[in-house]
This record gives structure tokens, C-alpha cells and sequence, in this order.
């Protein structure tokens, strides 16, 4: 069968809505037209960070990374929502892992946007917690940008304490410590 | 045309349906509606060739909320998957026309939504287009309301009759343990209430919803060996009325008709569920789907007692499955929508053996 045959006309519409009416603006003189206007509009939403999300942030305000499993699994899972993505499981044993850490990925910022950025260049880089089985996000400090290794071990620079809050911003940036580097080869499967 | 394939729904799952899932996100919401629709099978996600999950980054207030989501469904090692930001029941279509065009043999398909973090008759102004109808920001009741008073002054109801059909949802919903509003006022009570958006006062309306529901779909043989009494899909269409209301007459919804049309929809069914979130909707939607008198509808109470946005569909579907596979009806009809005033309609007819 054909489409033609199997099908009928898709439109509901009555006909020659979609022809449109001409136009008739009346004559505004030397009035400059209007090209383009503005409509401002928001909508308000009161978020939920979960269950998961609110401990970890609880834990946070405390200057503690927590990171969840699944009872009988291995992997700690830091920041997340909840659920094993593996097993697609709960989580429902808390771990602290940390605070101490490894670069797993790095990069070199020349070109700053937002209005928290550090001035550039600065080392935006993903940072793997002791015990944890996936990393963090944040930004490398006390060192110079050349300096920086995948491997490098660092720790975190909290804000002060009457600073904290529930809130990644709690962790101004990570520095390194005198630490050996980790291998790039333990990190396989943490990238 | 008959489909190439015998596609069923073999287990259904659903979240229980309330006002507020406070304090969960959404990916601690749908987890376990999604665990156990695998569980009810034995099956784990390494026995699913797709998936494919219907919500909305609007209702969530999040991009790209969906992929936090797929950690419920244990997307590692890689899994084929998709998303539709509609109602899930165009993510089942979706599954469904994988499965038909032979590139996978079972589907897991979710629907689900958090509409409690927004004002939700607000977020659904986002549906409307965004030159004409969205910068007026029309909210979805006072939309429902001028088509209910489209409906009134032709005739096509009453507010009698609107009342009544919010007393028969939610009075079905009392046998509903995941029903959100479970049980009715009597129809004198209900008119005797204050309007909310004139004509419709507030048992018109669907309530506003936390839930999301879980289906697993499965073709020919695995279907068997899932389920003893597998919900054959028989045939399912979904089509669209233009979004520019004002060049629709609004007291019908002619994509229903011709959905139902091509999934062939005729003759009688045991049980119908309908989506229908406004009650003088419910009206146009069963006389689109020309259903026959006697045709037990609603069973579940419908959108009118649970209305989980992106899952309300969705749910009508998995709520006909159920009664089939558990036997207490062996031909039945879902409808599905989309969009403001019954715009985009979804049309399955499910069968048991």
C-alpha cells in the first residue's frame, strides 16, 4: 500500500489558515520602526537536591566529602544521584572518602567565563577522592599551571569556616601535597 | 497494515502517585518503579535491547534531567537508549517501532515527572508556541477553561455532567492504592463548590502529581517466556491537531478519531483508559474513540486522580495492560496526550491471547 493510500490529509486546519492576511500598517511618518522588543519572563522553581545530593551537601558544610555504595559493591560513588549506575541499585551505605586526592584529567583555562572564574590562566581539573571510584570537578591553586600532572596528588582548600555552606563552593581549589605521584595505570577505570 | 512483529507488554511497574515526592530527586523517585518492573519478570537491564524514558527538563527545571535518570536504569556496560521529551507513551511508540524494525527484541520504557518543584499551569505555557500564544503565558486551566466553555455553550455538556465524571474517576480511584485523590464528593457537593477557572471548578481538573511509571515491552517468543498472558499491542497510531488553537474547533479533537482509525480501534473493548486531565475532556475523548456503551472506563480513575505529567499516558496504557495480563479483561483501548487541549493524541489497542 502506498502512503497515499494509507494515509489522509494529516491538517485538521480549516482551509487557507496557513495563507497569511497581507499587511497593513498605516502610514507612521518619520516614526522609526520597532525592530526588535524585549519579554522578560521566569518561572520559579523550589528545587529538591534529593536525598542522596543532601547528604553529600550535608557532609560538605562539615568540610567531609561522603561518597554512597551499594551494599556488596565496591565502587563509592561521590555527588550522585543516588543510584548505582551500574547495578542500577540504591546506594544506601555512606563511605567518607578523601579529602586527599588525584588529578585524573586537567586543562588549561586561558579564556575565563562566569563570574566566579579565577583570573587566567588557572587549571580547571577533575580530582579523584581516596576511596572514591569517580572524581570531583574543581580548579587547581598554589602551583603554577605549568606544573600541574595528571597523577599529581592534591588536597582541598576550604573556605573559612563561617564561610561554609551546603555548597561545592566550599572547596576554594586544591593545592598538592608532598606526595609521589599515583601512576597513570592505577587510574585506569577512575579517567 | 498489520505490524511485522507481535509486540507485547509483559510487566508493568508504577511509582505511587502524590501530590509531592518531597525530599527525593527524580532519579530516586522512578528507581523503584523501574526495578520493579525487571524484577516482576526476573529480567535485569542486560536482558533489554532499548530504552527509552518520556519527561520533561521543564518540569524538572534541569537540562538534560533525563540522563541523570538513566543511573536508575544501570546504563553501564553502554546501553541503546532514547528519549522523547512528550508523555512516555510516545517513548513506548518509539520502543515499539524499534522492536518492529528488528533492531531489538525487548524495551524497557519509563515515564515520570517531578511537576511539584514549578508552578506547573505555568510550565505548560512552554508548550505553546513561542510568537503568538507563549509571551501571553495562558495558563493550561484557564486554556481548559475556555475550551470546557466552548463545549458548554455548543451543547456538548453540561456541568452536571462534568461533576459527574470527576465522581466516577475518583470514586474508582478508591480501589487504587496508587491513586493520589482516592475517592468523591457527591456530584450536589462538587457543585456547590466556588469555580477555579470558569467554567471549570476545582474537581475539573486534574490534580498536580509527583510519579512516573515503568513498562517492559517484548516481541514474539520472549514475550512468552515472560509472561504467561502477555498484553498484545494490536495496533497503535498518534497523531496531531494544529498547536494554533484558535484555528481549531476546540469541543472535538479529529487526531483522536483518526488515531484510533489507523491503530484500528473498532468494535467493543472490555476496559478503556483515557488520559484526560480536564473532565470536559474526557467527554470529547470517548466520543472521538466512538466507544461503545458498557465499556468499563477508567478503572484506575484516570488523569483525574493521578496525573504525573510525561507518565499520565503512559500509565493509561500500563493500567489496560494489567487487567489483561492478569485476566480480568482481554481486549482493551489506551489514549494518550500531549500538548494544551488534547492536541496530540496516542491511540493502543491491547488483547490478550
Amino acid at each position: 500500500m502506498s502512503p497515499a493510500e494509507s494515509d489522509r490529509t494529516l491538517s485538521t486546519m480549516p482551509t487557507d489558515v496557513w495563507s497569511q492576511p497581507s499587511v497593513d500598517v498605516p502610514d507612521l511618518g518619520g516614526v522609526e520602526q520597532v525592530q526588535r522588543i524585549t519579554v522578560p519572563a521566569s518561572m520559579r522553581y523550589d528545587y529538591s537536591p534529593g536525598l542522596t545530593q543532601t547528604r553529600f551537601l550535608r557532609a560538605l558544610e562539615e568540610k567531609r566529602i561522603l561518597g554512597e555504595r551499594t551494599p556488596g559493591h565496591e565502587d563509592v560513588y561521590v555527588s550522585h544521584r543516588g543510584v548505582d549506575p551500574v547495578t542500577g541499585l540504591p546506594t544506601t551505605e555512606e563511605v567518607e572518602v578523601g579529602p586527599h586526592a588525584t588529578i585524573t584529567a586537567f586543562c588549561v583555562v586561558h579564556i575565563g567565563f562566569g563570574v566566579n572564574a579565577p583570573p587566567t590562566p588557572f587549571v580547571s581539573a577533575l580530582f579523584l577522592p581516596d576511596g572514591a571510584a569517580v572524581s570531583l570537578y574543581g580548579t587547581v591553586g598554589g602551583i603554577s599551571h605549568e606544573d600541574v600532572r595528571i597523577g599529581m596528588r592534591v588536597e582541598p582548600v576550604w573556605v573559612d569556616d563561617a564561610d561554609l555552606t551546603t555548597s561545592m563552593e566550599n572547596i576554594r581549589y586544591w593545592r598538592p601535597i608532598d606526595e609521589p605521584d599515583v601512576p597513570a595505570e592505577q587510574l585506569k577505570g577512575h579517567m | 497494515m498489520a505490524p511485522a512483529r507481535d509486540v507485547a507488554v509483559v510487566s508493568v511497574a508504577q511509582t505511587a502517585q502524590r501530590r509531592a515526592a518531597a525530599g527525593l530527586s527524580e532519579t530516586e523517585m522512578i528507581q523503584p518503579a523501574i526495578r520493579a518492573a525487571l524484577d516482576r519478570i526476573d529480567a535485569s537491564i542486560s536482558d533489554i535491547g532499548f530504552t527509552c524514558s518520556g519527561s520533561s527538563d521543564y518540569l524538572a527545571g534541569q537540562a538534560f534531567s533525563f540522563v541523570m535518570t538513566l543511573d536508575a536504569v544501570g546504563a553501564w556496560p553502554p546501553i541503546s537508549e532514547s528519549h522523547v521529551e512528550m508523555d512516555g507513551a510516545w517513548a513506548l511508540y518509539e520502543a515499539w517501532v524499534k522492536i518492529q524494525a528488528g533492531h531489538a527484541d525487548t524495551a524497557l520504557v519509563f515515564g515520570y515527572s517531578k511537576a511539584s518543584p514549578g508552578d506547573l499551569p505555568r510550565v505548560l505555557t512552554r508548550q505553546l508556541d513561542p510568537y503568538y500564544y507563549g509571551p501571553l503565558w495562558p495558563d493550561s486551566v484557564a486554556l481548559a477553561g475556555l475550551q470546557a466553555r466552548a463545549m458548554l455553550d455548543a451543547g456538548a455538556i453540561t456541568e452536571e455532567e462534568m461533576a459527574a465524571i470527576a465522581f466516577r474517576n475518583r470514586t474508582a480511584a478508591a480501589d487504587n492504592p496508587n491513586a493520589q485523590l482516592r475517592g468523591s464528593a457527591s456530584v450536589e457537593e462538587l457543585l456547590a463548590t466556588p469555580y477555579v477557572a470558569d467554567p471549570l471548578r476545582r474537581h475539573d481538573c486534574a490534580p498536580i502529581t509527583d510519579g512516573g511509571v515503568a513498562v517492559i515491552l517484548a516481541a514474539d517468543d520472549h514475550a512468552r517466556r515472560w509472561s504467561d498472558r502477555p498484553a498484545w499491542i494490536r495496533g497503535i497510531d498518534h497523531r496531531v491537531d494544529s498547536h494554533n488553537l484558535g484555528a481549531r474547533d476546540l469541543t472535538r479533537a479529529p487526531s483522536i478519531a483518526l488515531a484510533a482509525e489507523k491503530a484500528g480501534a473498532t468494535g467493543t473493548f472490555d476496559v478503556a483508559e483515557v488520559h484526560a486531565p480536564f473532565t470536559h475532556q474526557e467527554r470529547i475523548v470517548v466520543d472521538e474513540l466512538g466507544l461503545a456503551e458498557g465499556t468499563t472506563l477508567n478503572p484506575s480513575g484516570g488523569a483525574l486522580a493521578a496525573n504525573p505529567v510525561m507518565g499520565a499516558g503512559l500509565l493509561r496504557i500500563a493500567e489496560v495492560a494489567d487487567r489483561i495480563s492478569a485476566g480480568t479483561a482481554g481486549r482493551g483501548v489506551a489514549h494518550a496526550t500531549s500538548g494544551q487541549l488534547l492536541q496530540q493524541n496516542l491511540v493502543c489497542v491491547l488483547e490478550g491471547e
